[in-house]
């Protein structure tokens, strides 16, 4: 008996897209060491598609989990959809995460969000100066 | 594997097995039988009684058997309780790192008017006696403090918090549950009045425990139904687990010293190994803890991710933060020995068995550097501190 499904165990072990993109277009960073969760997503956008996404993240298994398949699910998609992407998306592509640690799940899109956000305020400011 | 969570259940002994298996094939009798089978289990009740109160000091009369430790904390303050309101006496002191079967049960009794006073515990995880002392009032009517602390190991100084409790004539309760077995606990020259102890920690079975009350203390049942255990725990006793339990006990009563020896070394190679880790700390006193408690916070990492991948590794142990304990907060023992939040989710308990080795130790300290290591290179807190964004707590 395990505490997470094999998804989330294999995303955690070994999870996509770790690291830092220097010259990102968009940065989006949630939650606070306080709570012990803190993820940082880093974005490459060009034209309308996210054609880099990498993560950085401190905290729990799910959450580590949560933020690996958040950014395979958008990357080399479109900004519109993944302004779509839903905690729902990432948990169910886990095969699940357990109650408590949906939060995690929550997290991850909120950190997608915040960097989108990022990246349409900037390219906003680039428009009109 | 390498078990290093002793701190929260241990392997049963072969003596525990044997004598549950005893128990359980040939006195399988009810001990309140009148008939030579019951009378039989009647006798491995009150062998077991008296095996006990030999280890700690005591009279096999004042030992009560109970389902584990938290029955016990539960029943000594209540019982403490129940007699100081009888008096006029509703105040307790004890400290902000109890377990919670003492802090919780404290707790219920302010909501039925009780006041309660929770010592500081410090940064070192030792309460000061005379702070024991400056918080007793005219209407105390029990200072309950453990004997050492279940995440951190600190050994609390029992012998002169009982001293000061006999001299103001307040009862004195101590939760020994992970001393029992590890360190030597003598109720009468410790000056304690109610003690709680639980079988699992030392080798024994789960699911049985005792409370032991000195002679004159009046114990009020938690459990109506029956005149088992002279009226003051209903229910049919567990014979097994409490033969079990005895049995585990002389045995680590015996070993005790060269357990002791043997895991204080084994700690102290490990605590030297893992303070080589950058940005760690040990977390409580480093000599006045148990023999095999070991307890750091590693900055910018979080504890869960950190026992998986030590799982991964074939590590067993434990942690203080949030994510494992299913709450928002991380261990209220580490905060209550100033850990602020974000290290304290960084935390990682080795409590070592008798049969750790050397080798063993050195695989510890090579694998938990390793995964710290390897978390820390993806973790945005890590590069905030790195970066010199963010100043190093640790």
């Amino acid at each position: 008996m395990a505490l997470y499904s094999e998804k989330v165990m294999d995303h955690f072990r070994n999870p996509r897209n770790v690291g830092v993109i220097e010259d990102a277009d968009g940065v989006g960073e949630v939650g606070n060491a306080k709570c012990g969760d803190i993820m940082k997503m880093y974005l490459k956008i060009e034209g309308d598609v996210i054609t880099d996404a990498k993560f950085e993240t401190f905290g729990c298994g799910s959450a580590i989990a949560s933020s690996s398949m958040a950014t395979e699910l958008i990357k080399g998609k479109p900004v519109a959809d993944a302004m779509r992407l839903t905690n729902q998306a990432v948990t169910e592509a886990l095969d699940g995460l357990p109650s408590h640690k949906i939060h995690c799940s929550v997290l991850a899109e909120e950190a997608i969000h915040a960097a989108l956000e990022d990246y349409h305020r900037k390219t906003k400011s680039e428009d009109c100066p | 594997m390498i078990y290093a969570d002793n701190a929260a259940t241990t392997k049963m002994s072969d003596a525990a097995i044997q004598a549950m298996l005893t128990q359980m094939q040939k006195n399988w009798g009810n001990p309140s039988s009148l008939y030579a089978h019951g009378q039989d289990a009647k006798e491995a009740l009150e062998t077991a009684r008296e095996q006990i109160a030999a280890v700690i000091g005591a009279q096999p009369r004042e030992i009560l058997f109970t389902s584990g430790g938290s029955e016990a904390d539960n029943q000594a303050l209540r019982s403490a309780a129940a007699l100081g309101k009888k008096r006029g006496k509703m105040h307790i002191v004890s400290t902000a790192f109890e377990h919670h079967a003492v802090l919780h049960t404290l707790a219920a009794l302010q909501r039925e008017g009780f006041s309660v006073t929770l010592l500081d515990v410090h940064e070192n995880g030792v309460v000061v006696p005379a702070e024991v002392e400056a918080a007793i009032r005219e209407d105390t009517c029990l200072v309950s403090v453990m004997f050492a602390n279940n995440e951190i190991g600190t050994i609390q100084p029992i012998r002169e918090i009982g001293a000061i409790c006999r001299k103001r004539g307040v009862l004195f309760h101590t939760d020994a549950v992970q001393a029992i077995g590890h360190v030597p606990v003598n109720t009468a020259e410790d000056n304690i009045d109610l003690l709680s102890a639980s079988a699992h920690k030392f080798h024994g079975p789960k699911g049985v425990g005792f409370l032991w009350a000195k002679r004159g203390v009046p114990l009020a049942s938690l459990i109506e139904g029956g005149a088992q255990e002279r009226g003051k725990r209903a229910g049919t006793e567990n014979v097994p687990g409490i033969a079990a339990m005895a049995a585990a006990l002389t045995e680590a009563n015996a070993k005790m010293a060269e357990n002791a020896a043997h895991l204080t070394a084994m700690r102290d190679r490990l605590i030297a190994g893992l303070q080589e880790i950058p940005h760690s700390a040990l977390n409580g006193d480093a000599r006045n803890r148990l023999p095999g408690n070991v307890n750091f916070c590693f900055e910018g990492i979080e504890g869960e991710s950190l026992l998986l991948l030590l799982d991964d590794r074939g590590i067993c142990a434990s942690s203080g933060s949030a994510c494992t304990s299913g709450s928002l907060d991380p261990s209220h023992v580490l905060l209550a020995i100033g850990r602020v939040h974000d290290v304290a989710h960084g935390s990682l308990r080795l409590s070592l068995g008798e049969d750790i080795t050397e080798g063993d130790v050195d695989y510890l300290v090579r694998s938990v550097r390793e995964v710290v290591t390897y978390l820390r290179s993806f973790s945005p807190i890590w590069r905030d501190l790195t970066a010199g964004r963010k100043p190093f707590i640790l």
